[in-house]
């Protein structure tokens, strides 16, 4: 077919952050998904509570503490992680590896957290339906969590490397927004496990 | 920190290029890499969507014979060509072909191919995902055939109702097999879903502004989300199913709080929706290919787009009339019954548009035509006993018999794979740049139509007579045999339609008038490309003014220049009126994908086998992963 | 062609005709519950015939009617283009009220179908991979007995079945009487009818459940009231015990082999609760959930090889000599 210009892109950057990029909006779609795996396994689990007269069923709640320092670490951990944002939207790589290495620390921390709360759920997975249930809400939380961490890790690395371009940058603040939505999941997943049985 | 943010200062650009020297210099970056390992690393969407389009059609055969075979079973009463178990593994095996490895993976397949050309960009979003997408597909598609040739396929129906799968009425590896290879399936159809979605809303031609995005792109990108929001469901399904068979846990143990129905909302809420995956980008081939022939734009583009959003929106409404007969409370099992027919009302809408077109237009009547037309007939015939088995007493009578299985048939293969196979006629040209014998197309659609319908009807009238589905066999007094029998007579004639459009497609390869650009004088970007297009899709990205590009044009097509010719670049540009931001480098060819679908696979199948895979099986994932997304210095990375 | 296609119409009649009368049909409706059902079935489908003739006309007079030819595609006459807006919207809106009033008509129906009248007869109802128990109880725990496969009940009277599952998921379905209820593992299910006419009414599991989900049928027979409650007491009674030196040594048979590990015979020591109650095996229609009509030679079929016949189901094949196979038939023959 016979072309004509009738513009020119010439001077339009080669990246950029947030909605401007795919990967953004990529993980945009993969958190809609995944925000719906873990509304399905609530409904899974509120199934399952409405269904059986006695909540749990053969067991004592989880114990409090291991669920409830997560969660404060996962608030708390929100200031460091947006300290990064913006030290990347600055392109300041000192900034940037800094915030990373505390953000990949406190990922560390919270995959250690996790193995207290699995010891202290009081229940096992093959006890009876909650336990099943209970272990496959938090080990659902656990993948997002432990694939973030290591996507983190791997971030962290490569910005110490002769790799770290602009780019990069665009991508350490998807990585900001995404741990975000990993604390705003574990929000209802903690009342849900922690304080529905106790209800 | 100066330093890296200076902008690179080597960079080519297309402003001044002639044609010729563009083409070139654009086939050397774009192309990919020659020899079988090169072919491996391909990460351009044509080849992608054309691999993934004939391993769908593959299965499809699959699946097909397996229909004719128990065609043959149940031509007469008790006949004993298939054995109980093997009927039950047969027909298993068909509905979980048919879904999960033809009707799902085609349309998306075509998704693939078409959505990047048509709203006018050089690569889908997320080019390598796109490969990965395609090899789990295809390795959980063969694990599940590979399974079946072993005596180990799935007995317990496509829906895989608890407890008939759980370990204690079916020990063995048959059901894991068939939660895995939906596992596999999910996995791949996510994927596809998620660079759909981002292709269309940023990667849309300068100008493509909502109202101009083509009807089938419309249709696919209602399909991606209907995709990301039903599949985690039954994600959720069949990875608890693993559970309780592998690790004793308790979802659907009775005797310890479980509770059966929970797999069944679980099921449909994704099951239902997954129709409507099948079907919307049906409607959307429909969409075009009435354009096209009727000569005009269809009438109704607004509420064409709007029924198909709120098509998606219902299809999460109805999943309980698949529940009617479980002893749901009354009230809430009506709710359904309302929200159930009301679907009829945006698909309704859909045909008054079509019918409006055609009414003004002056219809062509080439093979595409001709298969959209077949597809009225029997499609408006399945939507309306899909209004009848919405009605809670009708559907406690035909629920699960063969009622039923004709109503579906209607709805899936007059809904969807009519417009299909129009839609091979229509784009067959786009894809190998040859056009497909009319000649033998007209034969295809007769034949297709005729025993279609001969083989689907009676069953209306046996499921009505009291013939339940998924029974291997019935007894002579029961007065099922003669129906059965013309049945089956269709569905050999039906079967042989599919071998004439392999018939087709094997002769027209070799020997088909060359096709051009544009064969149909058709108005979307598509045929602004040569046929088959090159690797670049376009030499420069168009400029869209108009919904119909091509008929608004008069031959002349407007295209931006100041694109790299030097590195991989796709234009992005913003949501709404598609104004440009952004020169985005899009990945080149890589063999991690392959690599990490491999490591994916070993996982997937070790897992039915030992839960200790998920220990041994995550590293090498997670170091394909690595492989995938480090930078290897190309320009693609750096900039 | 047109021949073939001819006998086909012809085939397809005849089937329409016969499916008013099969003995497992929907339109062969013998209840209130059935009946209603049919009512609003014919309405439902009177309504698609029409809209779907009214889609063919319109879409067949689109396509051959005369219009001018348009020299450019994009030329649209934009009166055309608002009045076939306008129509669309008013199709659209027909299309919803239709489906709405057919909505009522289906909530109508539920009212009947679902209706709750106290039952004169309950019967429990519990899937079995692949046959039916059937318990009936009553106030005294005397008057209650168990057999399979095959439920009588009175004519006129609305009778109660309540659904269970030993097993696998299962769904209870006579056509002619109503529509079908699943017997869901872990709940109880209950569904009611009442049958118009006397009649034996065929049905089957309608939900897939296993290898032999295609031999699971049973019958509902329909009796006037004064046979019903002859048919009862019969049923009530515990087995006669054998007389003849063959069933004697048949029902030591029985016992000896293992049978009476599954199966129960009332008033003997044979008490299993696996396999279906034989106590009155021999007032039944039907061996095997409706697989074979019961005489002597498919029970003997049935008893020496039980997988031959219905593979897959738990009854295992016992090595049994011919004389000792007479034996027990002989004895089972007496259980009226």
């Amino acid at each position: 077919m016979k072309q004509t210009i009738v513009r020119s892109v010439n001077e339009l950057p080669t990246y950029g952050f947030g909605s401007r990029t795919g990967p953004w909006w990529g993980a945009m779609a993969f958190i809609a998904l995944e925000g719906m795996g873990f509304a399905v396994a609530i409904a899974a689990y509120l199934y399952l509570y409405a269904v059986n007269p006695k909540w749990p069923i053969n067991s004592p709640p989880p114990d409090l503490w291991p669920g409830t320092l997560a969660t404060a670490v996962y608030v708390l951990s929100v200031i460091p992680n947006e300290l990064t944002s913006r030290w990347a939207h600055k392109l300041d790589l000192r900034g940037v590896r800094i915030g990373l290495v505390i953000m990949s620390l406190i990922g560390l921390a919270l995959l250690v957290i996790r193995g207290f709360e699995f010891a202290h759920l009081n229940a096992r997975w093959d006890l009876d339906a909650y336990g099943s249930v209970v272990w496959f809400v938090l080990a659902l939380h656990t993948t997002h969590l432990a694939t973030d961490v290591g996507d983190t890790l791997v971030l962290t690395v490569l910005m110490f490397t002769r790799h770290a371009k602009p780019r990069r940058f665009s991508d350490v603040t998807d990585n900001v927004f995404y741990w975000n939505f990993v604390v705003i999941a574990w929000l209802p997943l903690y009342v849900l496990l922690d304080w529905t049985p106790r209800l | 920190m100066s330093d890296i943010a200076r902008e690179p200062a080597r960079d080519l650009r297309d402003n001044k290029l002639e044609q010729s020297e563009l083409a070139a210099l654009l086939l050397e970056i774009w192309r990919t890499p020659s020899g079988w390992l090169g072919s491996l690393t391909s990460v351009d969407h044509k080849v992608v969507g054309k691999r993934y389009i004939l391993t769908a059609f593959a299965f499809l055969v699959l699946g097909g014979l397996l229909a004719v075979l128990m065609r043959l079973q149940l031509a007469g009463a008790e006949r004993k060509l298939l054995s109980p178990d093997l009927y039950n593994q047969v027909f298993t095996m068909h509905g979980s072909t048919m879904m999960f490895l033809f009707a799902v993976p085609v349309m998306e397949a075509f998704a693939v191919y078409f959505v990047p050309l048509m709203v006018g960009t050089r690569n889908i979003a997320f080019p390598r995902l796109n490969a990965f997408s395609y090899w789990t597909f295809l390795f959980g598609g063969c694990f599940l055939w590979i399974a079946f040739l072993f005596n180990v396929g799935p007995d317990v129906g496509w829906f895989a109702y608890v407890p008939l799968s759980s370990l204690q009425y079916n020990p063995g590896k048959r059901a894991d097999v068939w939660a895995q290879m939906i596992t596999f399936t999910e996995v791949a159809a996510l994927a596809v879903a998620v660079e759909i979605v981002v292709t269309v809303f940023k990667q849309r031609a300068v100008g493509m502004t909502l109202d101009r995005i083509p009807v089938f792109v419309w249709a696919m990108l209602v399909t991606s989300f209907l995709v990301l929001f039903a599949m985690p469901s039954i994600v959720v399904a069949s990875t608890s199913l693993i559970l309780d068979r592998l690790v004793n846990t308790h979802f659907y143990d009775t005797a310890s709080g479980g509770n059966v129905l929970l797999w069944q909302h679980l099921f449909w809420f994704f099951g239902h929706p997954e129709v409507y995956i099948i079907f919307i980008p049906g409607t959307g081939m429909v969409s075009m290919i009435i354009a096209t022939f009727a000569g005009r734009p269809v009438v109704g583009y607004v509420i064409i787009v709007l029924s198909l959003i709120a098509t998606g929106f219902l299809s999460f409404g109805l999943w309980v009339h698949h529940m009617f007969t479980t002893g749901l409370p009354q009230l809430g099992a009506s709710m359904f019954t309302a929200s159930s027919m009301l679907i009829a009302v945006p698909s309704g809408l859909q045909i008054f548009c079509w019918l409006a077109t055609l009414w003004d237009g002056r219809p062509v009547y080439r093979t595409p035509l001709l298969f959209v037309l077949g597809f009225f007939a029997i499609f408006v015939l399945g939507g309306l006993s899909g209004v009848m088995v919405a009605s809670v007493p009708i559907d406690m009578q035909v629920h699960d018999t063969y009622f039923v299985v004709a109503h579906f048939h209607y709805v899936l293969i007059g809904g969807a794979v009519f417009p299909l196979v129009g839609a091979v006629y229509y784009w067959f040209p786009k894809i190998t740049g040859r056009m497909l014998s009319e000649r033998l197309g007209r034969w295809n659609f007769w034949l297709a139509f005729i025993s279609f319908n001969v083989a689907f009807f009676p069953m209306h009238i046996l499921g009505l007579m009291g013939m339940p589905r998924r029974v291997y066999t019935y007894t002579p007094e029961m007065g099922w045999d003669h129906l059965n029998l013309l049945s089956s007579a269709g569905g050999a004639a039906f079967a042989a339609s599919f071998a004439l459009l392999i018939a087709n497609v094997v002769l027209s390869l070799r020997s088909g008038a060359l096709a051009g650009d544009n064969p149909w004088g058709a108005s979307t970007l598509e045929w602004a490309t040569s046929s088959p297009p090159p690797p670049y899709n376009f030499s420069r990205i168009p400029v869209v003014t108009h919904r119909d590009p091509l008929w608004a044009g008069g031959g002349n097509l407007p295209v931006v220049a100041g694109l790299s010719v030097e590195r991989r670049e796709v234009l992005l540009s913003s949501i709404a009126d598609a104004e440009p931001h952004t020169r985005e480098a899009s990945p080149e060819p890589s063999i991690w994908p392959l690599l990490t679908a491999i490591a994916t696979t070993i996982f997937f199948v070790g897992s039915i086998f030992t839960p200790w895979s998920v220990v041994w099986g995550t590293p090498p994932i997670a170091i394909a992963l690595i492989g995938w997304f480090w930078p290897t210095g190309s320009k693609e990375d750096e900039e | 062609m047109v021949v073939w296609l001819r006998s086909g119409l012809t085939v397809a009649a005849t089937c329409v005709l016969t499916s008013c009368t099969g003995w497992q049909s929907s339109f062969n409706a013998q209840a209130a519950q059935s009946e209603e059902i049919k009512r609003i079935l014919l309405i439902f489908i009177a309504v698609s015939t029409v809209v779907w003739v009214a889609v063919m006309l319109v879409l067949l007079v689109g396509l051959i009617r005369g219009r001018p030819l348009r020299e450019q595609r994009l030329d649209l006459d934009e009166a055309f283009e608002r009045r076939a807006g306008s129509v669309i919207l008013v199709a659209g809106i027909a299309t919803t009220i239709a489906v709405l009033a057919l909505s009522v008509v289906s909530y109508g129906a539920q009212r009947t179908v679902f209706a709750n009248d106290p039952p004169v007869v309950t019967v429990k109802v519990t899937g079995h991979q692949w046959w039916w128990e059937v318990q009936y109880q009553a106030d005294s725990p005397h008057l209650g007995f168990t057999t399979a496969n095959e439920i009588r009940v009175p004519v006129g009277q609305p009778v109660t079945v309540e659904l269970e599952s030993a097993d696998v998921i299962h769904s209870f379905w006579v056509p002619s009487l109503t529509g079908k209820m699943d017997l869901v593992t872990g709940q109880q299910n209950r569904t009611q009818f009442t049958a118009k006419n006397p009649g034996v009414y065929r049905g089957q599991c309608a939900e897939f459940c296993g290898m032999q989900h295609a031999h699971m049928a049973f019958t509902v027979t329909a009796l006037a009231q004064d046979e019903y409650r002859r048919w009862r007491d019969q049923q009530n009674q515990s087995a006669p015990s054998p007389s003849d030196p063959l069933s004697i040594r048949g029902e030591q048979l029985f016992r000896g082999r293992g049978c009476g590990l599954c199966h129960t015979i009332r008033g003997t020591l044979a008490g299993g609760q696996l396999g279906p109650d034989l106590t009155h095996i021999a007032s039944r229609d039907t061996i095997a959930a409706g697989t074979l009509p019961r005489n002597s030679g498919n029970l003997a079929a049935w008893i020496a090889d039980p997988q031959h016949i219905k593979p897959g189901n738990l009854m295992p094949k016992m090595p049994l000599r011919s004389d000792e196979l007479i034996a027990i038939l002989h004895y089972l023959e007496q259980l009226q």
